[in-house]
């Protein structure tokens, strides 16, 4: 059974059928089987953050799944967030605070970020900090990431109140 | 940085589970969470001839309150103990230690079961099961059986479990509502192993000691229990002089080891002053507590 096995599953929307051999990281799926290497690969060991992606809405390093585990399940990763033209919320974040340098952990910042948003309070920069203490940046551009956090917080929970309102 | 091959199961159920280790006569692994599993199957630590995978059987993530105890289905994620309020209101030591464990991604990823079978030296929930005296179910082709916590952990990454062996269920003892308690860890980085760490319940009769746990990692092969320092305070009035001679039995018990993160010495210094700071949260908080 080290042979491959046929999955189905869900990126960004689109359904796929692939074969894949048991040992096959989620990581290497998404980059070598459906091309899509806006999810970057670091350490490969669960420690650097830069491959998380969403499985089923919560983010996960890709590097610690299988594919063959992730039949029938819904992934998102960078390229399901938004286009140049119309960026995600928490993308134009980052546009707007220059959370970026040379980009290799963006991807899998702003994958935790969409996670955090949902389940942590950031009530405060130690929150955001905290929330972000599992993604590498070795530009260390760190006081900008939290920024760019920090900006789509806060426009989320206007947008929130705005809802309620109305 | 690729696992090797293995063949792969998906089983339905623990019977399968486990006839399927069996089977593999030692050479399977079970994959849970797999948030400790695949960094060393990547790492090619681990090469087992099949991984059999559990995430698929129904009903073996839960916390289901059962009269004296909690009982806890293996495959329960850290992220749901975290946000359990039944975890908070009867174990509010293990809600703390949880924040402590990892980073989100893991969390809602990895499970009790896995991080208990792991047994990393460093890890919050072997130290959380010594610390509340779980009781480990553990199920294989020959029957189940229940493996006291402090009998479980045999050294790094080694565990009581045999070939075979599944964990299948936790079960914590309610502690008393009043019971006092604390939870402290210093670590490099927010969300990276342990340095050390120190957890406490304990119960307090006016101003005297009347039951006290002491839970410690990170300062040796396995998470450990504080026996002598807990002997030492148990029945005597809570004091300045108590507690020095409570942190020195500590720092005489531990055998911490040298890395690149800190030295044996450190860890030893480290230690007693969480179990300073932990004692004295413990005791404010029981005396709190039954006021």
């Amino acid at each position: 059974m080290s042979e491959p096995v046929l999955i189905r599953i869900t990126v960004n929307g689109v359904d796929y059928e692939r074969s894949v051999e048991p040992r096959l990281l989620l990581s290497d799926f998404l980059r070598n089987d459906l091309g899509l290497t806006g999810t970057h690969v670091g350490c490969e060991h669960g420690v650097c953050g830069a491959c998380t992606v969403l499985v089923n809405g919560d983010s996960a390093r890709s590097c610690l799944f299988l594919a063959i585990q992730l039949d029938g399940a819904i992934v998102e990763t960078a390229e399901g967030l938004g286009t140049a033209h119309a960026l995600h919320p928490v993308q134009k974040a980052f546009h707007d605070c220059h959370a970026l340098q040379c980009g290799f952990c963006t991807p899998g910042m702003l994958m935790t970020t969409i996670d955090l948003l949902r389940k942590s309070p950031l009530a405060n920069d130690e929150d955001i900090r905290e929330g972000l203490s599992g993604n590498l940046c070795r530009c260390t551009g760190y006081q900008n990431i939290v920024r760019a956090v920090r900006q789509a917080a806060d426009e989320l929970k206007v947008a929130q109140t705005d809802e309620a309102v109305s | 940085m690729k696992p090797p091959p293995f063949d792969y199961f998906a089983a339905d159920c623990i019977e399968a589970a486990i006839q399927a280790l069996a089977d593999a006569g030692g050479d399977g692994k079970i994959i849970a969470g797999g948030q400790s599993l695949m960094p060393m199957l990547n790492f090619r630590l681990l090469r087992p001839s099949i991984l059999i995978d559990i995430n698929r059987i129904p009903d073996l993530a839960y916390v289901r309150d059962d009269g004296d105890e909690i009982r806890i289905g293996p495959l329960t994620r850290h992220r749901i103990l975290e946000t359990s309020d039944l975890i908070a209101k009867q174990f509010p030591v293990l809600h703390e230690a949880m924040g402590y464990v990892a980073h989100l991604a893991i969390r809602n990823r990895g499970t009790i079961g896995g991080s208990l079978s792991h047994a990393d030296p460093a890890a919050e929930l072997p130290m959380m099961s010594l610390l509340l005296d779980a009781r480990l179910e553990v199920q294989s082709n020959a029957g189940r059986r229940t493996i006291e916590a402090r009998d479980f952990f045999l050294g790094a990454l080694t565990t009581a479990l045999e070939d075979g062996d599944m964990l299948v269920e936790v079960r914590l003892p309610k502690l008393r509502e009043e019971t006092g308690w604390a939870f402290e860890e210093v670590a490099r980085r927010s969300g990276d192993f342990a340095l050390a760490s120190v957890a406490v319940i304990m119960d307090s009769d006016g101003d005297w000691v009347s039951d006290i746990r002491i839970g410690m990692m990170g300062v040796g092969e396995t998470p450990m229990r504080a026996t002598e320092a807990e002997n030492i305070l148990t029945g005597q009035r809570y004091s300045e002089a108590a507690v020095a001679a409570t942190v020195d039995a500590i720092r005489a018990a531990v055998e911490p080891n040298t890395d690149l993160h800190a030295s044996a010495d450190y860890r030893r210094h480290l230690v007693g002053i969480l179990a300073q700071q932990a004692l004295a949260k413990a005791w404010d908080r029981s005396r709190r507590a039954s006021r």
